[in-house]
């Protein structure tokens, strides 16, 4: 109870993490005061936000509230979409990610997982060894062991290590997600995005990706957004609560769950809306 | 009401399958007893009405004209979808002329390569002149069939390769050109159909002699020889009507080059379908 308590009067990521571990944690991804159009739609107003190192931080909230949005200005593929602005610092170890990082580096560290499972019409070898190939590697041996060691840490390599050759498309929709987490993995990524990557998944491979991050939390940042508030509590440590393109709470999942401090908030994560 | 309709639908059936088979049927009938060994000789002489030099060239006018116009057309469409902005008026305006372009008859197309090609540049009637004009004659399907294809390919294809941080230019090739393929290659036969088939324009920009170009003799100074494919040389036979039974043999043979052009297509579409 007494960490909960001091819990609540620490709204920032660090000052909460150190209250729960007694240790320091490091800032991964930084967000501060960005400002989002999509056209005359403020898709993201003044959000400011930190996602600590080695964590799993979930984006929640209504339809519309501009959780994925943010989840891909960290990554720039918001830059695929005509008319979109974005003003305000994004910062990847300290570095700005729109002035101070090549996009596709950008890219490389900060993996995603997108809603959908999309493998590319290819061998399941060739999905992964995708991204290696596009930032150089060509030596057949050291992809043979990137692919392996991706697929392992996906926790997919038993169900698809005698057909790797084969394409995967033949693969299951849930097969297919980790697949395509296992490809995200194979760039050595610092950060993983998934948005929203369970919610086209039967419960059983749900339950299976959820297992899956909770793995991955101790080598990679992972920031997920998702619809399933009982999935945040299940799989993050760190939550944000975001409506109408406002961040208007984050902090620990379990304080954020058990005692919200904006109304909006206990509103949402007691069912009220949303 | 129900069974009305169904019978016309049935006899609309019944027709068109009875014309082709009846064409096909009439051609064979007319044709294959008079494919001599004869018909398939190096040189057309007035005696002989060889077919071979024809034959070779349309495969050469094709395949000139094919690449003169796929990379060009794939070029704009890979443009259109992948790298223009949908809304802008450059691209509607691209879109406009290729529909208009492609319900031009192909005898106008004829007449600007005699005007442009053979007049102007001074190309003469040469195999140079016509593969030009075919090129920019099928270019609109091509262009048009690309960018069906392209447009087809799952966007999360293009979100895949971008988000693994590769460029636009890996992104496209790599993960949405080869699904788009498939469609592409069908746009590239309907074109190569077209190229066969073309009678019209060719007669404007080709001409009529019953040679191969000399290769072999004057390198590539060839491109600029006259030559007659086997549709023109199909028209120029019946239309002298001294030949009408080798004019039926040589249809049966534009016949099955166009039937194997098209199974050969089928066939590595298929192929490059199962390699995705």
């Amino acid at each position: 109870m007494e960490a909960v308590e001091e819990k609540m009067v620490t709204p920032t990521f660090i000052r909460g993490a150190e209250a729960h571990r007694g240790e320091e944690v490091q800032t991964k991804m930084e967000v501060r005061n960005l400002d989002l159009h999509y056209g005359n739609f403020h898709a993201l107003k003044d959000v400011t936000l930190v996602f600590p190192e080695n964590e799993v931080t979930a984006l929640i909230g209504p339809s519309g509230c501009g959780k994925s949005t943010l989840l891909k200005t960290l990554n720039r593929m918001n830059d695929l979409v005509d008319g979109c602005k974005v003003t305000g610092a994004i910062e990847l170890d300290g570095k700005d990610a729109y002035k101070d990082i090549d996009v596709n580096d950008l890219r490389r560290r900060v993996g995603m997982v997108f809603q959908q499972p999309n493998p590319f019409p290819m061998s399941i070898y060739d999905n992964i060894a995708f991204g290696p190939r596009t930032h150089g590697i060509k030596k057949k041996d050291e992809l043979d062991v990137i692919v392996e060691q991706s697929l392992r840490d996906a926790a997919i390599w038993d169900e698809v290590k005698d057909r790797l050759k084969k394409s995967a498309l033949g693969l299951s929709g849930g097969q297919q997600q980790r697949l395509c987490i296992a490809r995200a993995l194979a760039v050595r990524p610092e950060v993983l995005l998934l948005d929203e990557s369970t919610s086209a998944l039967d419960p059983i491979s749900t339950a299976k990706i959820e297992e899956l991050v909770g793995q991955l939390a101790s080598k990679y940042t992972v920031i997920m957004v998702t619809h399933n508030m009982l999935q945040a509590i299940r799989v993050s440590t760190k939550t944000a609560f975001f409506l109408l393109g406002e961040m208007v709470e984050a902090g620990d999942t379990d304080t954020l769950f058990t005692h919200p401090q904006d109304s909006r908030t206990a509103d949402y994560v007691s069912g009220r809306f949303g | 009401m129900a069974k009305v309709l169904r019978t016309l639908v049935y006899i609309g059936a019944i027709v068109s399958t009875a014309v082709l088979a009846g064409i096909v049927g009439y051609i064979l009938i007319n044709g294959v007893p008079y494919l001599t060994p004869q018909l398939f000789e190096w040189t057309y002489t007035s005696e002989n009405v060889s077919l071979m030099p024809a034959l070779i060239n349309t495969l050469l006018m094709a395949v000139f004209a094919l690449v003169l116009a796929l990379p060009v057309g794939i070029g704009a469409a890979i443009y259109l979808v992948e790298y223009a902005r949908s809304s802008s008026r450059f691209v509607r305006a691209v879109r406009m002329t290729t529909e208009t372009l492609q319900g031009i008859p192909s005898i106008i197309y004829g007449l600007f390569g005699l005007l442009f090609f053979t007049t102007m540049l001074g190309w003469g009637l040469s195999l140079i002149s016509g593969a030009c004009t075919l090129a920019i004659m099928v270019l609109p399907v091509i262009m048009r069939t690309a960018e069906e294809a392209l447009l087809a390919v799952p966007e999360s294809y293009k979100q895949g390769g971008f988000a693994l941080g590769a460029g636009p230019v890996r992104t496209i090739f790599r993960c949405v050109l080869p699904s788009a393929l498939p469609g592409i290659l069908g746009g590239g036969l309907l074109a190569l159909g077209r190229c066969v088939g073309e009678v019209a324009a060719l007669l404007f920009t080709a001409g009529t002699v019953a040679q191969i170009p000399d290769f072999a003799g004057q390198g590539f100074l060839a491109l600029f020889d006259s030559c007659r494919t086997l549709a023109v040389h199909m028209y120029v036979l019946s239309n002298e009507g001294l030949h009408m039974n080798e004019t039926y043999a040589t249809a049966v043979v534009l016949l099955a080059l166009v039937v194997i052009l098209n199974a050969a297509a089928n066939f590595a579409a298929k192929k490059l379908k199962r390699g995705i």
